[in-house]
């Protein structure tokens, strides 16, 4: 398991390993899990409770899926860390960030004042996501 | 028209420095190409053969005489002095230096304009009926709609790395001057019996390599509803699409793939789901937006009389002026078409020509349409002969709307990096060959569309003529297609068969009209005479 480079819990990290989402749905004991580009993390969400750390898999960072992994997990309830691992780049931190992504494991380390420039730049947001920010309509309507 | 405030503003600007930093990561060598491609994308910067291309975003094809002077100043500073209006009502420019491209994009930002996500595996700039706000025939104005879907679509962190591109298009009546159907959602607002304004959704178009015609996957959706329901849709295909072959991961495969019933049971699926989130703009924000679309105050009781009395004026009237839902105004259509001109190039002073006239004599707007042309929406009838003298006076008062010499035509290979075939030559030889206006008065309406390559960029399957360039073992081949439509007849143009050199190309198509002139009925344009008689007889006429 890949371990987080960069961490927004205050919680302790979790030292078990992630398996993958099949053996996850099989060991009753796990409470780490793999998510690859491909799964359907739906099939978590009755196992939810004993989840303590999903990792997501970015194979490139081009490939989108994981985003939407993410999500689904934070609208099904799920409060516990979610983890990117793989080809991430800095641009992409923010947009994960948003879709509910707390902790990072990039393959090649990032620059940490990119990183806190590009969580900073966009002061407004457009639309609900999973980071709880207030759409600009909102802003605009009261 | 819209108007941003300073949420608007400020991230339109956010934006530029965003890619000022990606910019300087990339020239400092922090970013691969590899890397650097797919950002670039993103804000409308394209490598090209000989230099990099910017396409700024028109939303909904709409824009002021402000913008159109700021784009007149933009092709004179940072181009050649001439800028190259496109398929989805937006503008780009061929001859762009990559370290001027955040200074260019920070004097867009000065008149509220962007190239946001006019690229790349995004939700693209939306595009609508060209004549909102003005077309006799609408329920209502489709842009307040467009302006909504622009923010919700706007950096939506779920969906900016999505497995292709994603275009949506937004009509509000039964005539479809947006290709509605070529898209990958393709809305169009009804009425329900009750009186309710809802959508029409169509999903799963796509040109390019493997074209489909968009689905309904819906008959009525409430339109308070449509940014759920848009998500919906987005969450399926990017869930599911494949991503290990970029020629197969558009929308339209996945729906092909599952089948129409099958997509459309998972798209409500999570339709359900998404509506407990409450992510729907309210009905507030919507009334702002559009209150920023009210008609302009047009003037009541003006004639609808024209004084036609000049021939080359009222040859001018009869093509290129529709029918306004106000009396005593119209709305006049530009040509970017001349003969043996680029389709939709333009020149900056052209630019400051149509600016200064939408200002005197159309409520300040313009729009660009999906056919490389320009609008002025709402001109009064009896400021006509004057608007046509400047026209006239500038080159911009060919009479051809829609007609066999206004050809939408790709870049090609003239400038695209993705381009077998050129395509500027060959759209430039058929005009010619039908310059005469008297003939292409007596075809009739003929649109023909002309792609360099199998992406489809010149919308060559929707032609009522296509024209698809080639390689073939080096050299320029051209394919013939014959039938498609872009309109609300909707349907893909259908190959003649073998190729032909860059001459031939352009014979086969007159033998085509030639065939089409013998065969046609009273009043049949060139696109009923061939569903009437199909193929064979035009096949005969090209290959003999």
């Amino acid at each position: 398991m890949a371990e987080a480079a960069l961490r927004f819990r205050n919680d302790d990290p979790v030292e078990e390993p992630a398996v993958t989402l099949d053996a996850f749905l099989e060991q009753a004991g796990a409470s780490a899990v793999r998510i690859e580009a491909g799964d359907d993390p739906r099939r978590l969400i009755p196992q939810l409770g004993r989840v303590k750390l999903v990792e997501v898999g970015f194979p490139r960072f081009r490939d989108g899926r994981g985003f939407s992994t993410a999500r689904v997990l934070r609208e099904a309830g799920y409060d516990g860390e979610i983890r990117a691992e793989g080809d991430i780049l800095v641009d992409l931190i923010f947009f994960m960030r948003r879709c509910g992504f707390d902790s990072f494991a990039p393959q090649a380390p990032l620059n940490r004042a990119d990183v806190d420039a590009a969580l900073s730049r966009y002061e407004y947001v457009y639309q609900h996501a999973a980071d709880g920010a207030v759409p600009i309509w909102k802003l605009r309507h009261g | 028209m819209y108007q941003y405030d300073r949420y608007d503003q400020a991230m339109v600007d956010a934006r530029v420095e965003d890619f000022r930093d990606q910019t300087r990561r990339r020239i400092a060598g922090e970013l691969t190409e590899d890397q650097f491609k797919p950002l670039r994308l993103k804000n409308g910067l394209y490598l090209q053969l000989h230099a990099y291309m910017l396409r700024v975003a028109i939303p909904y094809g709409t824009f002021n005489s402000r913008q159109m002077r700021k784009l007149a100043d933009i092709a004179r500073k940072y181009d050649r002095g001439y800028g190259h209006f496109t398929t989805r009502q937006n503008i780009q420019y061929n001859w762009i230096k990559l370290e001027e491209a955040p200074d260019l994009l920070a004097e867009l930002a000065t008149v509220e304009m962007h190239a946001i996500q006019t690229s790349g595996e995004s939700i693209r700039n939306i595009s609508a009926d060209q004549y909102a706000g003005a077309a006799a025939d609408e329920i209502c104005d489709p842009r307040p709609w467009a302006e909504l879907l622009r923010q919700a679509t706007t950096f939506h962190p779920e969906f900016s790395y999505l497995p292709r591109k994603f275009k949506i298009a937004v009509i509000s009546s039964k005539e479809d001057r947006a290709a509605l159907r070529w898209h990958d959602c393709a809305l169009r607002i009804v009425r329900n019996e009750a009186g309710e304004e809802g959508f029409e959704v169509y999903a799963g178009g796509g040109m390019g390599r493997t074209p489909f015609i968009a689905y309904q996957i819906r008959d009525f959706l409430p339109s308070g509803q449509i940014f759920s329901y848009l998500q919906a849709i987005l969450r399926v295909w990017n869930m599911h699409a494949r991503r290990d072959n970029i020629h197969k991961q558009r929308m339209k495969i996945l729906v092909h793939d599952l089948g129409e019933e099958e997509f459309r049971r998972q798209v409500e699926e999570q339709f359900a789901h998404f509506l407990t989130l409450g992510t729907d703009f309210p009905q507030a924000e919507y009334d702002r937006i559009a209150a920023y679309f009210a008609p302009p105050p047009f003037e009541s009781g003006l004639s609808d009389d024209i004084d036609l009395s000049d021939p080359d004026f009222a040859l001018w009237v009869d093509r290129q002026v529709i029918a306004h839902k106000t009396p005593g105004y119209a709305i006049a259509n530009i040509s970017l078409k001349p003969v043996g001109g680029i389709p939709g190039d333009i020149s900056a002073e052209q630019m400051d020509l149509v600016a200064d006239l939408a200002e005197r004599y159309s409520f300040d707007e313009i729009r660009a349409t999906h056919a490389q042309n320009l609008v002025l929406p709402h001109v009064r009838k009896a400021d006509l002969y004057t608007v046509w003298q400047a026209l006239d006076a500038a080159g911009l008062a060919d009479a051809n709307l829609d007609l066999v010499t206004d050809i939408i035509a790709c870049p090609g290979l003239d400038y695209c990096s993705l381009a077998n075939a050129r395509s500027i030559p060959i759209a430039q030889k058929i005009a010619e060959r039908f310059a005469d206006a008297t003939r292409q008065r007596d075809i009739g309406e003929l649109k023909i569309k002309i792609s360099g390559c199998i992406n489809a960029c010149g919308h060559h399957h929707a032609g009522q003529i296509g024209i698809l360039g080639v390689d073939r073992k080096g050299t320029e081949n051209y394919q013939l297609l014959l039938g498609g439509s872009g309109a609300e007849d909707t349907s893909q143009a259908k190959i003649t068969g073998p190729g032909f050199d860059e001459e031939g190309i352009v014979d086969a198509v007159e033998r085509t009209i030639e065939r089409y002139r013998e065969l046609r009925t009273d009043g049949e344009r060139f696109l009923d005479t061939y569903r009437r008689v199909g193929m064979d007889p035009f096949k005969e006429a090209i290959y003999g």
